[in-house]
């Protein structure tokens, strides 16, 4: 019975990502979607993607990362400069999948990495590390340059003369600059496709002896501990398999954009805050919440251009509204109250 | 003698970055909770004491002290009104959302009504400060200011937290909600005194940042705060030396590597010593280890 009803939820999961995508298709084909609007629509699935890898990191996992941003980060670049070496090489559809295969594994490689200091601490003191990782990976990538020619690779921190390039040479990463120039792969089918595979992987990770083991760790480290379970290994896991999706959604943001560049913008801790921001409205381990959170979270304040000035101011004091009126406990009694009177008077 | 200049104008950031560092970590001491609103009173500190400063009056005392008072009833309501509805939430993420949406609120209030365009600020320190060794080695005025301030703050802290029947009443809070409101301290009253102290430090670091480093918009509080709450990290967080060693060693480590090593590394440097210090010693420098129990 409860798995019926597991497989019911996750279809539902899948079944609101494909809605959403026929309709936006749909309004496309016809002609109803402004291009502003059109343009909107990777960012926001890519948006989601990450949303759910942090909400496996926050809700799943049960710790708390103000740096997934920084993934994003890694898989971006790495995907990036994959599909600059390659442009000529390899046919498209090829480039983008190796792409993918690229900066996912080196998001995974770097979580990997990270997460070995980062899950000995625990509650704020990781939280501050993750930021603290995350800034650090936005800064070093700004402060790298990187190139290739005939005599294979150059990399320095100085700037681009010291690359000592040869004529035939095309320098990758411009330090600030960035990277420019990436083609543009990522389309809203391909980023639809990706979305729904993350959600197959975090839906179907949840319900497998690993997940349990993973929300195990979560609910008592200690009893799951002392029921045999190892605790290093799934925290690793999670967080592990959390940054290669991250990666995942950063491969999309570099096939998206022509100028790639490490801006606080995009990779800095308030972009991190802000993906936490979907996770939290979303519902901390509803993964079916954090899609669609980001969805609405994202075009919110894109619908509000009208309103110019004024549209973050709304959208904040919405957000303290929202977040007073889901968790205050005095709001949840009342809730319950009024839910309670309700289902009397239908009874 | 370069190197001693850089090392001075490194304490001076530090001092700064440890005023804020104490008002974070006296608020995270008691509610638990990271108020990451608290870069934006600076912000807010700042543009009060722009606006009287040139606009009003033009004396800079009368802007200080309005700005200490206008951050101190800000950092009051903001804890009433968004804060305490959410003391007993479910999930500890939900105040640390609310306090994000406070940060937002306050920058685009800022926005709307300074504008996006940087506005110069004028020191609040008129003394041009002091030369040693025939003019090789010379102090700006508010660089002595700043260092001279921060430790005056910390000496009454200390003094008002372990002297006074208040300063009391915070660490028993601190140290166990419960038990302290059953011993007949008021808790609210508490938790309300202590956002204003860690609001009003806030303006005046707003005053000194600025005139320090003149240059005004509305995100300039963001920064300094995150780095001055990985200060607060780095010394232990909730205890008040801590917040100063914390804030002094990451301002002197900024300015040197940012002078030495390279402008663009300083701050991936600043955080690199954060995590080296939170893998040797998980609980920041001068933190409580926290045995846990099955």
């Amino acid at each position: 019975m409860a798995e019926k009803k597991r497989i019911k939820s996750n279809l539902i999961t899948y079944g609101i990502v494909i809605g959403l995508y026929l309709v936006m298709e749909i309004l496309m084909k016809t002609g109803n979607l402004s291009s502003h609007l059109k343009g909107l629509l990777v960012p926001m699935t890519y948006y989601a993607i990450i949303a759910v890898a942090l909400n496996l990191c926050v809700g799943i996992l049960g710790e708390l990362s103000i740096g997934h941003c920084g993934f994003m980060c890694i898989g971006a670049f790495a995907s990036s400069i994959f599909s600059k070496l390659t442009q000529n090489a390899l046919p498209t559809p090829v480039r983008f999948f190796m792409a993918f295969v690229v900066g996912i594994a080196v998001a995974a490689l770097f979580g990997f990495l990270i997460g070995i200091p980062v899950l000995r601490l625990k509650g704020d003191y990781l939280a501050i590390v993750t930021l603290a990782f995350g800034e650090i990976i936005k800064n070093v990538i700004n402060a790298i340059y990187f190139g290739v020619d005939s005599k294979g690779a150059h990399i320095s921190l100085n700037n681009v003369m010291d690359l000592g390039m040869e004529p035939d040479g095309q320098v990758i990463i411009n330090g600030a600059m960035g990277i420019t120039g990436t083609p543009r792969d990522a389309n809203f089918t391909i980023a639809i496709v990706v979305l729904l595979l993350a959600l197959f992987v975090v839906l179907n990770l949840m319900n497998s002896r690993d997940g349990r083991a993973i929300m195990a760790v979560r609910d008592n480290s200690i009893a799951a501990e002392s029921a045999g379970i190892n605790v290093t290994r799934y925290k690793m896991m999670a967080f592990t398999i959390s940054a290669a999706i991250a990666g995942a959604a950063g491969v999309l943001f570099s096939h998206n954009i022509t100028s790639l560049t490490a801006t606080s913008q995009y990779f800095g801790y308030n972009a991190s805050i802000m993906i936490l921001v979907y996770v939290v409205l979303g519902g901390i381990g509803n993964i079916r919440g954090s899609v669609i959170a980001a969805a609405i979270l994202y075009l919110l304040p894109e619908m509000l251009r009208g309103l110019n000035t004024y549209r973050m101011l709304i959208y904040s004091i919405v957000l303290i509204v929202m977040m007073l009126f889901n968790w205050a406990p005095a709001a949840v009694d009342w809730r319950n109250r009024v839910k309670h009177k309700f289902i009397k008077r239908n009874a | 003698m370069s190197f001693l200049v850089y090392l001075i104008n490194g304490l001076s950031l530090g001092s700064i970055y440890a005023i804020i560092a104490l008002g974070y970590t006296m608020v995270y001491g008691i509610a638990k909770m990271l108020n990451f609103a608290h870069g934006d009173f600076i912000m807010v500190g700042c543009y009060v004491i722009f606006t009287i400063c040139s606009t009003l009056s033009g004396n800079t005392f009368v802007g200080i002290i309005a700005a200490v008072i206008l951050c101190t009833l800000l950092g009051v309501t903001t804890e009433k009104v968004a804060y305490k509805p959410l003391r007993g939430a479910a999930s500890p993420l939900a105040v640390l959302i609310t306090a994000i949406g406070v940060s937002y609120f306050l920058e685009n209030l800022a926005l709307l009504i300074f504008g996006a365009d940087i506005k110069s600020f004028s020191s609040v320190v008129a003394w041009q400060g002091l030369s040693f060794a025939g003019g090789d080695l010379k102090i700006q005025g508010v660089t002595i200011v700043t260092i001279l301030t921060s430790v005056v703050i910390l000496i009454v802290l200390q003094l008002f937290i372990h002297k006074t029947k208040e300063g009391q009443a915070m660490l028993a809070v601190a140290e166990d909600k419960g038990a302290a409101m059953l011993m007949g301290i008021n808790v609210n009253k508490t938790i309300s005194l202590t956002f204003a102290i860690g609001s009003a430090l806030a303006a005046i670091a707003g005053a000194l940042l600025c005139s320090a480093y003149p240059s005004l918009s509305p995100y300039l509080g963001a920064m300094p705060g995150i780095k001055a709450f990985v200060a607060a990290v780095f010394g232990g967080i909730g205890s008040i030396p801590g917040a100063m060693i914390g804030g002094l060693v990451l301002g002197i480590v900024e300015i040197l590597s940012r002078t030495y090593i390279s402008s663009q590394l300083s701050d991936a440097i600043v955080f690199g010593i954060l995590i080296v210090v939170l893998l040797v010693k998980p609980t920041g420098l001068l933190g409580k280890k926290i045995q846990e129990k099955v």
